[in-house]
């Protein structure tokens, strides 16, 4: 009897909390308010940010960021629009930043007369930076707040 | 003309049956008409060249449009296929170049002239220079360097006819389109072809090409 009873309670209690489940829409952060069963209407594109100036890396090795559409720029084999002035020769005239010496290295170590070709393809770790607040926030930290935070025993 | 060989002077080649026929055409033009009335001679001649002219015109603008270019496998499967995805035929506002827009002078004795030019590209479909991709990937620097060194002899001009220099509004552009127009468009050091290569096609190899590597 007990057994039984403790059966039908938790048949109402599952029937209960499913019908709750598809009742509510379920507002997530990253989806919005459409339910989990339908597909939302696509969040509207948004320019990318095109200020040309230099925005903070954050972290020393971080490839910096491109501060500039590049629409249409064709990087292939037959030619590269980025190094038309970021190269070397170019940066007197565009006042680009150059291409980082890192660049011409093999991988051995031996230093190429031009970009080395493993370099080449520019957007496999320099992207344009996009206008949009990010979904998920970021609570990344650079070396630099960490190492000034106060700890404890006072600053070192 | 008989050809039963009774006469045998009227026996005669081709050349020498078209030489009689120019002479007798020739005496009927320069003598004065005895039938025709000044009048009527006139008229018909004001008609005929209104039709010539005019026909001329037609037939030339015909072959200016984007449906005559892309007529030929050629240019749909290779140039058009590549323009398509470019903001000269998709943007914003739907204002799109066609072909001629670029391609063909707009004023009517540049225009004529680079007609007769064309007349090499007519070989070029006759004779299959391009006709297929390999064959189109293996002309596209020849091919570019004559429209680039077109773009350079001319400053430019159908890039002109729609984007104008005096027309740009530079708070407008982005901080760094803003300074290079400033530094070598307005100043006329460089000219639009210069820096803006590969805008609407895809680019051929460009090593050796000025500003590229």
């Amino acid at each position: 009897m007990m057994k039984r009873s403790a059966i039908i309670l938790l048949t109402f209690a599952i029937a209960a909390g499913t019908s709750s489940l598809t009742a509510q829409t379920v507002t997530s952060g990253l989806r919005g308010p459409t339910p989990l069963n339908d597909e939302g209407p696509a969040p509207p594109m948004l320019p990318n940010r095109n200020t040309s100036e230099r925005e903070v890396r954050n972290y020393p090795e971080q490839p910096p960021v491109i501060p500039h559409s590049i629409d249409g720029y064709q990087v292939d084999l037959n030619g590269n629009k980025c190094l038309s002035c970021h190269a070397r020769a170019r940066t007197a005239e565009s006042q680009a930043p150059m291409v980082s010496i890192t660049h011409f290295m093999d991988r051995d170590g031996q230093f190429l007369g031009s970009v080395s070709p493993r370099r080449f393809f520019c957007t496999e770790c320099h992207v344009p930076q996009n206008t949009a607040n990010p979904p998920v926030s970021n609570d990344f930290i650079d070396i630099d707040t960490l190492l000034s935070r106060a700890s404890p025993g006072g600053r070192r | 003309m008989t050809t039963t060989a009774d006469e045998p002077e009227v026996k005669r080649g081709f050349i020498a049956r078209c030489w009689v026929f120019a002479r007798e055409l020739w005496q009927v033009l320069t003598r004065p008409s005895s039938v025709f009335a000044l009048g009527t001679l006139v008229l018909a001649g004001f008609v005929a060249g209104v039709i010539f002219w005019g026909g001329f015109n037609t037939a030339l603008e015909i072959t200016n449009t984007e449906k005559f270019c892309t007529g030929c496998h050629e240019m749909k499967d290779n140039v058009y296929a590549e323009l398509k995805s470019t903001v000269h035929f998709t943007n914003r506002s739907g204002v799109r170049a066609t072909c001629p827009d670029c391609h063909v002078p707009h004023n009517w004795t540049d225009k004529i002239a680079r007609k007769m030019q064309a007349s090499k590209e007519v070989w070029g479909k006759i004779f299959g220079t391009i006709d297929t991709r390999e064959k189109f990937q293996d002309h596209r620097l020849e091919l570019a360097a004559h429209e680039w060194a077109r773009f350079k002899a001319n400053d430019s001009l159908e890039c002109r006819n729609c984007h104008s220099a005096d027309s740009m509004d530079i708070t407008k552009q982005s901080p760094r389109a803003s300074v290079a127009h400033q530094r070598f468009l307005f100043t006329k050091e460089k000219t639009c072809i210069d820096c803006h290569k590969g805008i609407a096609h895809q680019l051929p190899d460009m090593r050796g090409v000025p500003g590229w590597q």
